[in-house]
Order: C-alpha cells, then structure tokens, then sequence
C-alpha cells in the first residue's frame, strides 16, 4: 500500500483514503465540438504510460475531499512530490529522480 | 523434435529418462530474420508457431528480454471462457475455445485443458438481469451459457452456500460448461517447443532497446542488447510493456500498465470442482490439479511496472472468497504475485496493423488475455503474414480509438474490471 502525502491536509495518509484518478495535465479542450478526431483521440484516449517517472491525479476521497497531482516512480512506486491543483508540473532534478528509481523491496522487478 | 507418447514414455522409463531432447533449441541470434515477435510469452510463441505451422514462415526470432513464459503467461490464474457479450469478443474468445480443445494434440504437449465450467455467479436482481441478457446473446453468437438456479448450481459446485441468509445470496448463475482451465506454462512450453521444431529462433535474455525505421518509415529491425537484429516486420506482444516499445517506434498507445495480483492456498485434496465467479463481490477461485485454490485479485488503482501491487488488495479479495465460501477461510495463502496488464479504455485488445509499416501490435488484453492465447495467436500469426486482418480480429483495430467503433466490454465484459 502506498503512503501519499496530501498536498492540502499537509501529512502523509494510506492510500485506502484516496482514489487514483488518472493521468495528470490532461487539458480538456475548450472548443471540443470543433477539434479533430485526431485531437479527441490524443485527449481522450492515449496514455503517457511511462516507465519512469509519472504524473498523476489523486483525489483525497476519504479526507479532504481535494484533487491533487503527483509525481511517481512507476517502477519503484515511490513518490517523489505531490502538489496541489492547478500547479505547474515540477521540474525534477536528477537527484530527486535517482532518489526514488531503486526497486521496490519485494522481488520480482 | 522427439514426438511424446506412451511409447516413448515407457521406452524413457526404462533407461532412466536419459533420452530426452531438449524442448527448445538456445540459438543465438542471426543478423537478419523474416519476422521478429517480440515478447516470449504465450501469444508470442503461438504467434510464432502459428506463421510456421500454417503460413510456411519460419525464419523467426521471438526475442525475450527474460526468460520465456515468465510474464503473464505464468502469472494469470488459467481461466478459460469465452462468454463475451459483443459479436467481435465472441468470435476471438469462441476461436480460442475451438484451438483449445485441439491444442493438446495439435501442439504433442499436455497443456492440462480442462473443460470444467465456469460459474459465474448472481447476488441481486441486477445481477440476473445481465446475466441471462449474456445468456441470450452468447447463445445467438454460437457461445455456450446457460442459466442455472441456486440449487443448480449447488449441485453443480457443492461447496457454494446457497443459503438466503448469506450476506451475498446466491440468486442463480450463467454456467459456461465449455469453459475451464488450462496449465498456463504448458502453454507456453509446447508452443515454445512446437515452433522451434520447425525452426523459430527463441531467443531469451534479449531485450529489445530500440525499434529501427527506414527512409520510407517502414520497420527495418530491432536494437537488443545482443546487438542488432533486423527483420522487415515486428510484431510486439509484450503485455505491460506494449507503450514502452512503442514509443521506440514513434507510436503512443491508448494504453495504460496496471499492476494485477494473484494468489494461491497450500494445496489440498479436490474440494472445488470448477471455476466460480463473482462480480459483485469481485472473486473468482479454482483449485489446480496440484491442489492449491488459485484466487484472483483485481488491480491497483495507479499504473505501474513493478509487478507487485497493494496487500490491501489481496485482503479484501480474500474477504469474499470467505464470505462466499466460509470453509476456506482457514485455508493458509502460500504465494501471491503480481503481473503488469495493459488496459485500453474499451477494455478491448488490440490486435493490429500499426500506422508504421512492417509493425504489428497485439496488446491491450488488460487483465483476462491468458483465455484467447491460441486464438489471439492464430489470427495475429494471419495479420503479421498477409499483411492484413483476419476476419475475427478485424475489428480490433488501434483506429477504433478515433473512429469511435469501440468494442466497449468494459462494462458488458462477464467480470468487472
């Protein structure tokens, strides 16, 4: 289980009071009847995926109610920030990204 | 390739079993291949197998940055079915069901399928209603499935608690008789043993790091950490970590890589005679031929490569196995694992032409691929050869995400996802 800091509430909480709500600085268009397929597609449905380093939305369900982003580490899980809504993605420094990329305890990379 | 039988069994018996071949062939690999699979699992291998046995291509490397079988082939929890509700999902599920029954034979190799049902079981009146609407809509698609009533379905799984008093009655069940298990690293086994007899390279502890392209944007080869190997067409079969070789090729997928876990009991005689179901309490179980119960979990709610997932996930599938079946709730768990799925957002696979020429995708089966291995294997095997679909995974398009023709299962597929 992970522990994800909440952003608004200021301490770290399990994550069974939090939803995952999926990728994060996905902008819906605001003239959506007149974009393309194409765009729709790319808004919609395709996924950053990324092995490596995340970001991503989480909603403090069970707590404060509030949505907030994050950056992970998608092969060790591991945070390495969590900011609040409407922030700009975070420039991450090579420290912080080789600070989380280790493996996870459990075997089976 | 040594043909397995009672004869030759016996013959083995009698001089120690010091006359087996080896069941597939270590090669290193060649500069230049017709086709590379990428991804040795069990649709990799059968894909492989599939375009020697049936299409005369044979100059083959299935590449595998591991060891063979070691990903979701030998990580699910062997479950066979085929009732989908929508027409393209029938027709893949229900081609699998045709090769499975023939496998063992076809491949001379006891993949252990066992057609012993899958139960699938109703607890309130929603439940009934899309159960029996699956019913009649799997009957209409040639798919076996029928409805039975709480004490048929007793009878048919004595250790199912029918009693109205339990906190998740039983209201009836839709029986897939046609359905059941099979040994998941058999499958990979025979495949893998069946395509190198006729030539196929595979190629283990060779991971695929980059995708070559041509002037024209046309596949050339792959980069791997054993060097350079090129092939005019490469067909990725890589489960989780589909995005990942993508991207290698300029390609971003509608794709996204959740951890998904299973677990297993210290084995027991045979108490649990077919597999059962459960969406509204999200379980399922079967006991292996081994003993052991085999329990599913779902997934973890954020994307991930670190094939482990969350114990509280595991505990509260565990609570409902219990709920449902209290005699096991003093069963010990051995060995929980995890795998990566790839999930698209129809919960539809992907079985495909890319807009990349000579690259061919076959991902997205999200968390129940392991049920369509031979028939997913079988028409990809037809797509990569003739360059085109065939007619059963027409519809499994990577354009569907912009035409809007989904095949959307996510909420119709028979478990909750």
């Amino acid at each position: 289980m992970l522990l994800i800091r909440c952003p608004y509430c200021e301490e770290e909480r399990p994550e069974l009071e939090f939803a995952g709500a999926g990728e994060a600085h996905i902008a819906r268009p605001a003239n959506m009847s007149d974009i393309s397929d194409e765009d729709f597609e790319a808004f919609f449905f395709i996924r950053e995926n990324q092995k490596g380093i995340v970001f991503e939305r989480w909603r403090h369900i069970h707590g404060c109610g509030r949505f907030f982003n994050a950056a992970r580490h998608s092969v060790s899980d591991k945070f390495i920030v969590t900011y609040k809504a409407g922030e700009p993605k975070p420039e991450l420094t090579d420290e912080q990204i080789a600070a989380v990329a280790g493996a996870t305890g459990k075997s089976g990379k | 390739m040594r043909r397995y039988s009672a004869f030759s069994l016996a013959r083995e018996a009698m001089r120690s079993h010091t006359g087996w071949d080896k069941q597939w062939d270590n090669p290193e690999p060649r500069s230049r291949y017709d086709v590379i699979i990428v991804g040795a699992g069990g649709h990799g291998l059968g894909t492989a197998y599939y375009l020697a046995a049936e299409h005369g291509i044979t100059n083959i490397a299935v590449l595998e940055k591991g060891w063979l079988g070691g990903g979701n082939t030998g990580r699910n929890t062997t479950i066979i079915r085929s009732n989908y509700l929508y027409d393209e999902s029938a027709g893949i599920y229900n081609h699998a069901i045709k090769l499975w029954e023939g496998l063992s034979a076809e491949l001379n190799y006891n993949v252990m399928f066992s057609q012993r049902g899958v139960m699938m079981l109703a607890h309130n009146v929603h439940d009934v209603q899309v159960a029996q609407r699956h019913i009649h809509a799997n009957r209409l698609n040639g798919v076996d499935n029928q409805w039975l009533t709480p004490e048929e379905a007793k009878a048919f799984c004595p250790p199912l608690n029918i009693s109205r008093s339990a906190r998740y009655p039983v209201m009836g069940a839709a029986l897939q008789k046609k359905g059941g298990t099979a040994r998941h690293d058999a499958v990979a086994w025979g495949y893998a043993r069946a395509a190198s007899a006729r030539g196929v390279h595979i190629i283990q502890n060779c991971e695929v790091t980059g995708i070559h392209r041509g002037a024209d944007g046309a596949v050339t080869g792959v980069e791997t950490t054993r060097g350079t190997i090129n092939a005019g067409k490469v067909g990725v079969v890589a489960a989780g970590h589909t995005s990942v070789l993508m991207e290698m090729a300029g390609l971003r997928m509608p794709l996204e890589s959740f951890p998904l876990q299973a677990l297993v009991s210290e084995p027991v005689k045979p108490v649990f005679p077919c597999v059962v179901m459960s969406n509204s309490v999200h379980a399922y179980i079967s006991q292996s031929d081994k003993g052991e119960l085999v329990i599913g979990a779902g997934t973890d709610q954020y994307t991930s490569y670190s094939q482990t997932g969350g114990l509280h996930i595991l505990s509260h599938t565990l609570e409902a196995i219990c709920e449902m079946f209290p005699m096991f709730t003093r069963m010990k768990m051995l060995r929980t694992w995890g795998g990566i799925v790839d999930v698209t957002p129809d919960r539809s696979p992907i079985l495909a032409k890319t807009p990349v020429k000579g690259l061919y995708a076959n991902c997205g089966w999200g968390t129940g691929g392991f049920k369509a291995t031979p028939g997913s294997a079988h028409v990809f095997a037809h797509t990569i050869a003739r360059d085109e679909p065939h007619e059963i995974n027409a519809g499994f398009t990577l354009e569907r995400f912009r035409t809007g023709r989904l095949i959307d299962e996510a909420a119709a597929a028979a478990v909750a996802h």
